[in-house]
């Protein structure tokens, strides 16, 4: 059984998610997909990885979501407040959602994982940083020149190529 | 812990569809991208939840690289969306003419 912390996390995450992609203002809505983001970190502290929920919280809630805010601010306003769909695409889309969630959890329920419980002591998190500087430190500096090499191509995406350097003094 | 595997995993399932719901409906790229978010996040809670109830660390290891690099994805789809709004004047995917195949 779950107990009322998890249910209450729960329903903050998925309906800030529903939140998120239904309401009118992309701010709001952006507003909305950090406090998902902040919930799943509180599940990762219920499920005893606190140094993942620390790494969830500072990654992205302190930096992905604030990225798409100023990206929002960029924006033309109207464009923000702008809610264009298709009514049957939709009501195809309502039943997408719905069909999967019943089809992928009427699988899981059926499956053998119902019964699943642990009294096994939680992952050290020494454990996590050897593991990283050991058998994962390969992988590690693979990420490093991953994450170096997307910043520099965003910098050079998002760089206008319609302003001189001396425009930009004055 | 009272909580079983299921229930994280319910939960997943349910971020997983509503992401999904909202890359095939929404036409803003950047509410696409909050889609693309979603799926990833219900992506790392199985993981760190499997990593629990298995018990092995090594779920936790491979959800802070799925953290990282979806970090780096973030970053370059937001420039890209950037570019797209200074060509077309709009975020509007249908508008994005000539990226279609």
């Amino acid at each position: 059984m779950v107990d009322a912390v998890f249910l209450a996390l729960s329903v903050l995450t998925i309906g800030s998610a529903i939140v998120a992609l239904e309401i009118r203002s992309l701010i709001y809505g952006s507003i909305a997909l950090m406090i998902t983001l902040s919930g799943i970190a509180g599940f990762f502290l219920l499920l005893d990885a606190p140094f993942v929920a620390m790494f969830q919280l500072s990654v992205y809630v302190g930096s992905v979501a604030v990225l798409i805010l100023f990206t929002v601010m960029l924006v033309r306003r109207e464009l923000i407040f702008n809610k264009i769909e298709d009514k049957r695409r939709r009501y195809a889309g309502i039943g997408l959602m719905l069909a999967l969630m019943l089809g992928i959890g009427m699988i899981i329920i059926g499956s053998g994982i119902k019964s699943m419980e642990t009294n096994s002591p939680t992952v050290d998190y020494q454990k996590i940083g050897k593991d990283f500087l050991t058998y994962y430190s390969p992988a590690l500096i693979v990420m490093a020149l991953i994450l170096a090499a997307s910043v520099i191509g965003a910098l050079a995406l998002a760089r206008r190529e319609d302003i001189t350097n001396d425009q930009r003094v004055n | 812990m009272t909580n079983g595997l299921i229930d994280f995993v319910l939960v997943s399932v349910a971020l997983l569809a509503i992401g999904i719901y909202g890359m095939a409906v929404k036409r803003n790229a950047i509410r696409m991208l909050f889609g693309i978010e979603m799926i990833i996040n219900s992506a790392n809670l199985n993981l760190v939840a499997f990593a629990r109830f298995i018990p092995n660390s090594q779920g936790q290891t491979l959800a802070l690289f799925s953290i990282a690099i979806a970090a780096a994805e973030v970053a370059v789809g937001l420039a890209l969306i950037i570019v797209a709004y200074r060509m077309y004047k709009n975020i509007d995917i249908e508008d994005f003419r000539s990226l279609k195949g």
